[in-house]
């Protein structure tokens, strides 16, 4: 029997100093709505997939690659792996 | 003149590429899909032209940098070859690490449309030569990330060497030291937000765009 894949989480998010236009759109928004005490509104990304493999550790290593290669844009994206 | 111009799936500006080289210049240029792995032979100018490859899912330009023909580009341009990259092709240059910086969502959050006024800061390029003592020129701009950034090290690196080319007049999109296209180290790598490609005869509304290609054809016969 196959063993069940392991599940793979990415988030990707504009670098500190990198200015969010989103985040700052949103932030506008959610002020209007009334929630004043929100701040520092930052809009990333979630990826989300299935990856064959056994050793998590070994897959946080594949996520890392797969960042640095496509996923995230280094210049101005940070990243953070997560094996579940 | 050869030229390949390279075409993914949502690109929308290759065939105006295409008419803008053979009109000003009766340059002869291939079409080149995306999941080609070798481009024509004696090429003296690849083209990546403007729109929205690959829908800019995940980011503008990010998995057109990662197609076949791009790995053939790499190997022209470090062959010496001239890639002018407009607009998506700016982005897609900056995503393959031919160009230096990054393209983030203009800080108007608006895509910007419209004719823009651009100051040729470096007349010294294969690309920009024809251009004489002109000190700006009108084309037009259409894109929604077209906000230039690069950190504190690298800009330092990219105006100490001049790479700088076309600097906004007025700027439209938050990009940093207004700046509107660089060039690479070696001078023949190109990336520019402004569409040369949409003003290369008057009925255009500008013919600004078309002294490029008549540059890159006087580097090809020097």
């Amino acid at each position: 029997m196959k063993a069940p894949p392991l599940k793979a989480k990415v988030h990707v998010f504009l670098k500190p100093g990198v200015l969010d236009v989103q985040g700052k759109a949103v932030e506008g928004a959610l002020h209007g709505l009334g929630w004043d005490g929100v701040a520092n509104v930052r809009v990333g990304k979630l990826l989300e997939f299935d990856l064959d493999g056994s050793d998590p550790e070994a897959a946080k290593g594949e996520l890392t690659a797969m960042c640095e290669k496509l996923l995230a844009n280094t210049v101005i994206e940070s990243y953070k792996v997560e094996v579940a | 003149m050869k030229a390949a111009v390279l075409v993914f799936p949502g690109s929308n500006c290759d065939r105006d590429c295409k008419t803008a080289i053979e009109t000003s210049v009766k340059g002869k240029v291939e079409m080149v899909w995306h999941q080609e792995t070798e481009l024509p032979s004696g090429l003296d100018l690849i083209v990546i032209p403007g729109g929205f490859s690959y829908g800019d899912y995940l980011r503008c330009g990010a998995m057109a940098a990662q197609s076949p023909v791009m790995a053939a580009v790499r190997r022209e341009a470090e062959r010496g070859v001239s890639v002018l990259g407009i607009c998506n092709g700016f982005q897609i240059l900056c995503e393959s690490g031919l160009l230096p910086g990054a393209l983030l969502r203009n800080s108007g959050l608006k895509y910007v449309c419209k004719p823009i006024e651009l100051t040729i800061e470096n007349r010294a390029t294969r690309f920009t030569n024809a251009y004489g003592d002109k000190q700006t020129v009108w084309m037009t701009q259409g894109n929604g990330d077209g906000n230039f950034f690069a950190d504190a090290e690298s800009l330092k690196a990219i105006e100490d060497n001049e790479q700088v080319v076309f600097r906004y007049v007025e700027n439209p999109n938050g990009s940093m030291n207004n700046i509107a296209g660089i060039i690479n180290r070696a001078g023949n790598v190109l990336g520019m937000m402004p569409h040369p490609d949409r003003a290369f005869e008057a009925a255009l509304g500008s013919a600004d765009g078309a002294p490029m290609f008549k540059s890159l054809v006087d580097a090809v016969v020097a």
